[in-house]
């Protein structure tokens, strides 16, 4: 599953994308939901579940928490930006 | 000057037209912020004979601005960005009807500023005047244009439009302080806010004019360091469009409430009794001071708090307002019952009114 990464989600993570292994090899849990993946994320990143209003995008539209995803599936996260 | 000809190539453009340049003359448009994003949406909207614009900004020119703000010279240092703006506005297109606002968008002014304009352009640099101008367009049920940067990325979409989507549909909350870094604090290539802010001017002509597709319920996102766009559809949320009234605060309420202006700090100055505190660095404040001013750093001010009488009213000044703004944060929430006050446009707005 490959995860796009815009604003300061970028800067958290320290590079453009991310990619999260599909099959559990490590016997961890695989996000099935945006929801999960937001809790996932927020694990292994904890400045990430600190943002207040991040967007979460499947395959270019605005996902709600409770939509499926799969490792097919182009994830973008995007935070809101101020400057100008 | 007669205005024959001087459209002539946009109005070649079938989809175009005369039409579309008669729908831009009759257009008035308002630009929050002439900074970085809000000068080239002055500039092509002022070029291509938008009847009237409105200009809203309290800031001053400053050195650093000049990397991004390409309308500002040398010589405008110091200078209010509004004035400068105008005049050189006036220069490029005698025919443009332009109304001044100097000022910052508040809640207290907003809606009667907003009220009289088709179209909002979104061009400020911080999240709390977003959120004011998206409440305000919803409950003034105007469209506006969005463009934001952070470092090599910028965002554009079209808000409240014909029914479409909010920024709340998008971003429901306002970030909370220091969440996501500013341009001040997380710098910003310069070309950046040139493309974003070009991109706005041509929704905004897009919107006026009806020619093509305006970017509504869709989140344009570029990225300079790869030449990629992206576009992300989202949906409107009816609850979003429930605004009945603003916010009482948007975050800076404080600071609406304790600012004064140059002007009316020099009035009270002659009155005595009040304390003039300078939270520049000290290189800075050796270089110029007003009379009377006591230099305490900002990095020193909560470790300093024995050197300022909370009895008496306390003035904060800076160079340009910025870091009297944070001093006034600490200041108010060490004492909240003290009369704290900062003084807007620093020592810039001070020097450019006493000339």
């Amino acid at each position: 599953m490959t995860i796009l990464l815009f604003g300061v989600t970028k800067d958290i993570v320290g590079s453009p994308s991310l990619s999260i292994p599909t099959a559990s090899i490590t016997g961890r849990s695989i996000p099935k939901t945006v929801k999960e993946l937001r809790i996932f994320l927020g694990k292994a990143y904890p400045e990430l579940s600190k943002l207040s209003s991040l967007a979460v995008a499947v395959n270019n539209s605005y996902a709600q928490d409770e939509q499926q995803i799969n490792s097919y599936d182009e994830i973008a996260l995007i935070p809101p930006v101020s400057g100008g | 000057m007669s205005s024959v000809g001087r459209y002539t190539r946009q109005t070649s453009l079938l989809s175009f037209g005369v039409d579309g340049q008669a729908k831009l003359a009759d257009s008035q448009v308002l630009i929050i912020g002439l900074g970085g994003l809000g000068l080239p949406v002055a500039q092509y909207l002022n070029a291509m004979g938008v009847g009237t614009l409105g200009l809203v900004d309290n800031d001053t020119i400053e050195l650093h601005n000049l990397q991004r703000q390409i309308l500002y010279a040398e010589a405008d240092i110091g200078k209010s960005k509004l004035t400068v703006t105008k005049v050189k506005l006036k220069a490029q297109n005698s025919e443009t009807k332009i109304k001044c606002f100097d000022t910052f968008l508040t809640p207290e002014n907003a809606l009667t500023i907003i009220k009289d304009f088709d179209l909002i352009i979104d061009a400020t640099d911080n999240f709390a005047t977003r959120y004011l101008i998206n409440d305000a367009c919803v409950l003034l049920n105007k469209p506006f244009v969005y463009g934001a940067l952070h470092g090599f990325e910028g965002q554009v979409s079209v808000f409240n439009y014909q029914n479409g989507p909010t920024y709340r549909c998008l971003f429901p909350d306002i970030p909370k302080k220091n969440e996501i870094p500013n341009c001040n604090e997380n710098g910003v290539l310069g070309i950046l806010p040139g493309i974003i802010g070009t991109l706005q001017a041509l929704e905004a002509v897009k919107v006026l004019t009806g020619v093509g597709e305006v970017l509504s319920g869709k989140l344009l996102l570029f990225d300079g360091l790869t030449q990629t766009s992206q576009k992300i559809n989202f949906r409107a949320k009816e609850a979003n469009k429930d605004v009945t009234s603003l916010q009482k605060s948007y975050g800076f309420q404080n600071c609406a409430i304790n600012s004064v202006t140059v002007e009316v700090f020099s009035g009270f100055k002659n009155e005595g009794e009040t304390q003039l505190i300078d939270v520049r660095n000290i290189d800075e404040f050796e270089n110029s001071n007003l009379p009377g001013a006591k230099n305490i750093p900002l990095k020193e001010l909560e470790f300093s708090l024995t050197q300022i009488n909370f009895e008496k009213p306390v003035y904060l000044i800076c160079q340009s307002g910025q870091r009297s703004i944070l001093a006034l944060e600490i200041l108010l929430a060490l004492e909240p019952n003290a009369k704290i006050y900062h003084i807007i446009g620093g020592m810039n707005k001070m020097t450019s009114v006493c000339h």
